[in-house]
């Protein structure tokens, strides 16, 4: 009898702790998100609150790296590249109801236009300073023609929002997954699940599964790491390796390393023509073989293994083999050898005298390297470089600045040597790292806003970035990027450090995830979601 | 009640422990010669060991050679900063103290400047318009040296307060009554204000070291590979490295113990007064 009754509570137990719809998914982020408009976001933080409540026409499969159709079942582009007819989803309605047509596709693209609106979102919608033009053919047939040709026209509309032409909740009536329920200011904001929400499983059941998502907004790293212990959490995304170590060492079945991220840490030389630093330094800085000798003698594999205890793999180029479509695999990360990097600086006229590298007009080798104060990774790197150089007799001063100061240096006055920072790959299209590739550009950071481009090699990098965007054919937008990166790896504008691993602490109890080195790493599939037993036990 | 007597006897040990503590951050490099600056990549976050016995840093840095390094560095820069702050408390003090007048007027008005300045934002925007190449050592000296022009002006309060104080003094008045010119007078004032400024000065010493250490948490202290308090209190930003290694406390043990020591010497000198 005993152990029948014991059988039954097992039975019972098991069955409280399985699999079940419902439930509330709890996750923080680090500051409150700068506005609730998807036509306005501009931070990660409101990107999030976007990509969670609002619908989207296609949207990239974090795990295929491919688009997905979501609101457009299909879509075609013009043989010439300048516009595509998208074919919506019937059916499908906002969450007051209004029903999803045509016209609100329209209406959302001509409101991106607006240039009273000034959406950072519209920036890489407009081809050459030109609006699109949109024609609404049916209620479910749209079509956008661009001024000119747009490689890689579908994946612009990542981004882009649908809101409702009709509604008189305006942006606040959505398409996605949920719905935003309660905003306490800097504490959490609550999201409620989207009744009218389109989507459903394999087995006709409505999506998503989740009744409400909390996310939190929780400043510090250790204060999450707790309240995840404590099982107040659901999960975090970018783990500091410490905390990955700690947690893998409590218990290894709450953590992934999942892998290279798109993220990359860089060092680049100030060399801005007029730039306020003296004339010998500009002209090391302007040395192709001064830049590659410096980073043939910096070691990255222990920048990984000490910085990032082992969860980060040397740099190669502007993207890592986590872009599977775009990444040039035939590269690999400058060699670390110091003997090397000597032979190179010789053949450029710098010599050895005593403990210290002088140029040919015996000037000694000596810079300063900025780097953002608070970041310890960044400073740990900045102090290993030191090191690394001290090793060929170049003296590296490390200057930390707060951010605002260091963004005046590198941004205007040009006031700086080196800089130490790292670049947040979002999107997988190279069309995305435009602004940092033009010469004339001025995100192109070593030397911006130039007239025409300084070097032949710059020029030629302007050449194959607008031979990309403007090809149709995915194989030779492929060869041109491959071939920038090809440029970049040779001449070293920025020499890459590390891609940093995507690290993740997840609850057990969370079900259906596929974590994926892509952003959002862990809730990109939210509507697939699960949460399994109750939440409000404490783990230790 | 705590008697005389037993006061002056905690008020020599503290001396005594402030004198070891100044002795071996002076002594201490020279003695344990490990370089601050060597990192061991086989070897970052190391536990206490013959070869380490306060273990290694994050960059595999030997931890005594930098708390040793790092205290020397502190504790010197602190005193002179102090001494220079102490320097100008003195001469603005006493010139606005004893000259009165407009001259008081408007050394009022730049002490309450001073004061209600928010130091810490003035420190960082005054850093950040500092030439970037310059040596670890020169960073060094000029993050004290700005903490020392900056932190003059409660210190020149108190000396201005006790000038006026002993221009009421019966030896003034004699002074004045046999016909004394005022800059004679002065000659008579400074020698009567050691007291007040050694007091400042050691009100200065602490006061300093917490900034730097302030500083240093923010990561804009001393640069890299310098060690000071500011920058080894960093470690303690991760709580958990801090309870399994409890060894890192060092810096922030070393900083309470010399703070402390100050504090009850002054306090020490208030309650014998």
């Amino acid at each position: 009898m005993m152990t029948l009754i014991r059988l039954f509570l097992a039975v019972a137990l098991t069955g409280a702790a399985a699999l079940h719809a419902g439930g509330e998914l709890r996750f923080a982020i680090r500051s409150e998100p700068k506005t609730f408009h998807p036509a306005m976001v501009a931070d990660e933080n409101s990107d999030t609150i976007r990509y969670l409540t609002h619908g989207f026409l296609v949207r990239a499969n974090r795990h295929t790296q491919e688009l997905d159709p979501e609101l457009a079942v299909s879509w075609k582009t013009s043989p010439d590249g300048r516009s595509i007819r998208f074919r919506l989803r019937t059916g499908v309605r906002f969450s007051d109801a209004t029903p999803f047509t045509a016209e609100d596709v329209a209406h959302t693209l001509r409101a991106l236009m607006d240039p009273e609106l000034r959406s950072p979102v519209a920036d890489s919608l407009r081809a050459g300073g030109r609006n699109l033009d949109v024609v609404a053919h049916s209620s479910h047939e749209v079509s956008v023609t661009f001024p000119k040709p747009m490689a890689g026209i579908e994946s612009l509309f990542e981004n882009v929002a649908i809101l409702s032409a009709r509604s008189p909740l305006k942006e606040k009536a959505v398409l996605g997954p949920f719905v935003l329920a309660e905003h306490v200011p800097g504490s959490y904001l609550l999201l409620k699940r989207n009744a009218h929400y389109w989507k459903k499983d394999k087995r006709g059941r409505a999506l998503p599964y989740l009744d409400a998502v909390r996310v939190e907004i929780v400043q510090n790293r250790e204060t999450e790491l707790l309240k995840f212990r404590r099982n107040q959490l659901h999960f975090i995304t970018n783990l500091e390796a410490d905390h990955y170590s700690r947690l893998l060492a409590e218990n290894p079945a709450w953590v992934k390393d999942t892998g290279p991220s798109l993220d990359v840490e860089m060092i680049w030389f100030n060399q801005v023509a007029n730039a306020p630093i003296p004339a010998h330094k500009k002209t090391w800085f302007t040395s192709q073989a001064f830049r590659r000798a410096i980073s043939m003698a910096i070691n990255r594999e222990d920048l990984c293994k000490v910085v990032y205890r082992g969860h980060a793999r040397p740099a190669v180029g502007p993207f890592s083999a986590a872009n599977r479509q775009w990444f040039n695999g035939s590269l690999k990360p400058h060699p670390f050898d110091v003997k090397a990097a000597l032979k190179l600086l010789e053949q450029e006229g710098f010599q050895r005298k005593g403990e210290w590298l002088v140029d040919k007009t015996g000037q000694p080798v000596e810079f300063s390297i900025v780097t953002n104060s608070g970041s310890r990774n960044r400073e740990r790197m900045a102090a290993l470089v030191q090191q690394d150089l001290r090793a060929i007799g170049v003296r590296v001063n490390v200057v930390t600045l707060d951010f605002p100061s260091l963004i005046e240096r590198i941004s205007r006055n040009f006031n700086y040597e080196a800089c130490l920072l790292g670049l947040v790959n979002v999107e997988l299209d190279p069309n995305a790292q435009a602004n940092v590739w033009l010469s004339s550009s001025s995100q192109h950071q070593w030397n911006p806003n130039q007239p025409t481009p300084a070097t032949p090699w710059e020029a030629e990098i302007d050449r194959l970035m607008v031979a990309q965007a403007t090809t149709m054919q995915q194989s030779k937008r492929k060869a041109h990027f491959d071939r920038v990166q090809e440029i970049v790896w040779q001449q070293a504008p920025f020499i890459y450090l590390i891609n940093r691993n995507v690290l993740l602490a997840v609850s057990p109890e969370l079900r259906n995830i596929a974590p994926s080195v892509l952003r959002p790493h862990v809730y990109w599939n939210v509507d697939s979601l699960e949460l399994s037993g109750r939440t409000e036990v404490s783990r230790r | 009640m705590r008697t005389g007597a037993g006061m002056k006897g905690a008020r020599r040990v503290i001396v005594v422990v402030l004198l070891i503590l100044l002795g071996g951050a002076a002594s201490g490099a020279f003695l344990y010669r490990v370089p601050y600056d060597q990192q061991n990549r086989e070897s970052f976050g190391a536990p206490p060991s013959k070869e380490h016995p306060l273990g290694t840093d994050e960059l595999g840095r030997d931890r005594l050679a930098r708390l040793l390094h790092g205290s020397r560095i502190s504790l010197l820069l602190a005193t002179a900063a102090a001494l220079l702050a102490t320097a100008i408390a003195g001469v603005v003090g006493a010139a606005a103290g004893h000259f009165g007048g407009w001259c008081a007027r408007a050394f009022q008005v730049l002490v309450d400047l001073f004061l209600s300045l928010p130091w810490l934002f003035l420190l960082i925007m005054l850093r950040a318009i500092l030439p970037l190449n310059v040596s670890p050592v020169v960073s060094l000296a000029i993050t004290f040296a700005l903490l020392g022009c900056l932190g003059w002006a409660g210190s020149a309060r108190v000396i201005a307060a006790g000038v006026q104080s002993m221009h009421r003094s019966d030896f003034m008045l004699q002074a004045r009554a046999l016909g004394c010119r005022p800059s004679r007078l002065l000659l008579h004032v400074i020698p009567n204000l050691r007291p007040l400024l050694l007091a400042q000065l050691c009100i200065s010493i602490p006061l300093f070291l917490l900034s730097e250490a302030n500083l240093g948490l923010l990561g804009l202290g001393v640069a890299e590979p310098m060690p000071s308090w500011g920058n080894l209190l960093r470690e303690l930003e991760n709580f958990h490295a801090v309870s399994v290694n409890p060894w890192v406390l060092a810096p922030a043990v070393l900083l309470v113990t010399v703070v402390g020591c100050f504090h009850i010497l002054l306090s020490g000198k208030e309650s014998h007064a």
